[in-house]
């Protein structure tokens, strides 16, 4: 009864991050999960080996160049959000990271937008379009913080 | 042995024109590279357009050296393996990427002495000379700084002190 209780509460995790550095982020991120289950997406399905004994979904790459890859990226991502449930939603980037805090944000889960430590100078522009849907909006770079804007907790480094 | 990165998305010819020229030059025969879509085709390195994860690992675990474009992915694997890395930015205006943000990250990250840059390929041939005068910045942890993987927690796990 109390391990049925625990694993109620146990909260599902979407990680999610589009390819190279995005998704090397990602995986810096691992601890913060422990003790949650969670389900990685990201768009190469040799990534599987990075994360051995979890569960991990490819989709497809697109980026904001290619509508008819964004769509069907998103509609793949539809599916997985209702399969998986989602109670946090977080990515490090890009355009399936977008999608996915939008869509969580839909279904009722908390969600963090960590926008990449490449972004120096501004936020990226998917970062920017996801501010008001992030429960937590996250920059790398203190100088980049601001009251009204993302906050800054540290880096993947 | 060098490893050479501009990782997998998109080629940049650039670099990997300059470092099979300077092989070439310097008579180095164990330079390897992973060119991705390349154009240019190198002739005095050997070189391959794409490589899955492990065999990156491995190619990487194997060098004394990195050289790569200003990518976090090449990047976070050399400071993890605590290889020295020389990296050169991509150029927007030379769609190389679709904006110049790897300037400011090479910059930034160079003067947190994380890596050494070489902004355009007469910087990287000239550093390349002197491949000896690189050093290791040291090693770099698995996992991201205990504050924010503390914050990112926080919202994981919403009703758990943290």
């Amino acid at each position: 009864m109390a391990d049925e209780k625990a694993s109620k509460q146990t909260p599902r995790v979407l990680a999610i991050a589009s390819g190279g550095g995005h998704w090397v982020q990602l995986l810096r991120l691992r601890p913060a999960f422990e003790g949650a289950r969670v389900t990685y997406v990201s768009v190469r399905p040799a990534y599987a080996s990075d994360v051995p004994g979890e569960r991990f979904i490819a989709i497809n790459d697109a980026t904001r160049w290619d509508k008819v890859g964004l769509l069907k990226m998103a509609l793949r991502l539809v599916f997985i959000m209702l399969r998986v449930r989602p109670n946090v939603v977080i990515s490090t980037g890009a355009a399936p990271g977008y999608f996915a805090i939008r869509l969580g944000k839909l279904l009722g889960a908390r969600t963090i937008w960590l926008d990449s430590i490449a972004n120096v100078e501004e936020m990226s522009m998917t970062g920017m379009l996801v501010k008001d849907k992030a429960s937590l909006w996250l920059t790398q770079w203190p100088h980049l913080a601001e009251d009204d804007g993302p906050t800054c907790h540290g880096s993947v480094l | 042995m060098i490893f050479v990165t501009v990782g997998a998305q998109m080629a940049f010819d650039r670099l990997v024109r300059a470092v099979d020229q300077w092989a070439k030059d310097a008579g180095r025969s164990d330079v390897f590279a992973q060119i991705g879509p390349a154009e240019y085709t190198p002739e005095h390195i050997e070189h391959v357009g794409f490589l899955e994860p492990p065999e990156f690992t491995e190619r990487a675990r194997a060098a004394s050296v990195i050289v790569a474009h200003a990518g976090m992915g090449s990047i976070i694997t050399a400071l993890t393996m605590g290889k020295p890395i020389l990296v050169m930015p991509r150029r927007g205006d030379l769609r190389e990427t679709r904006n110049d943000h790897q300037i400011a990250t090479a910059q930034r990250l160079s003067e947190l002495g994380k890596v050494a840059v070489a902004m355009d390929e007469t910087e990287l041939v000239e550093r390349l000379g002197r491949l000896d005068d690189l050093a290791s910045t040291g090693t770099i942890g698995p996992y991201a700084q205990d504050s924010l993987i503390a914050a990112v927690r926080g919202v994981v796990f919403p009703s758990q002190d943290r």
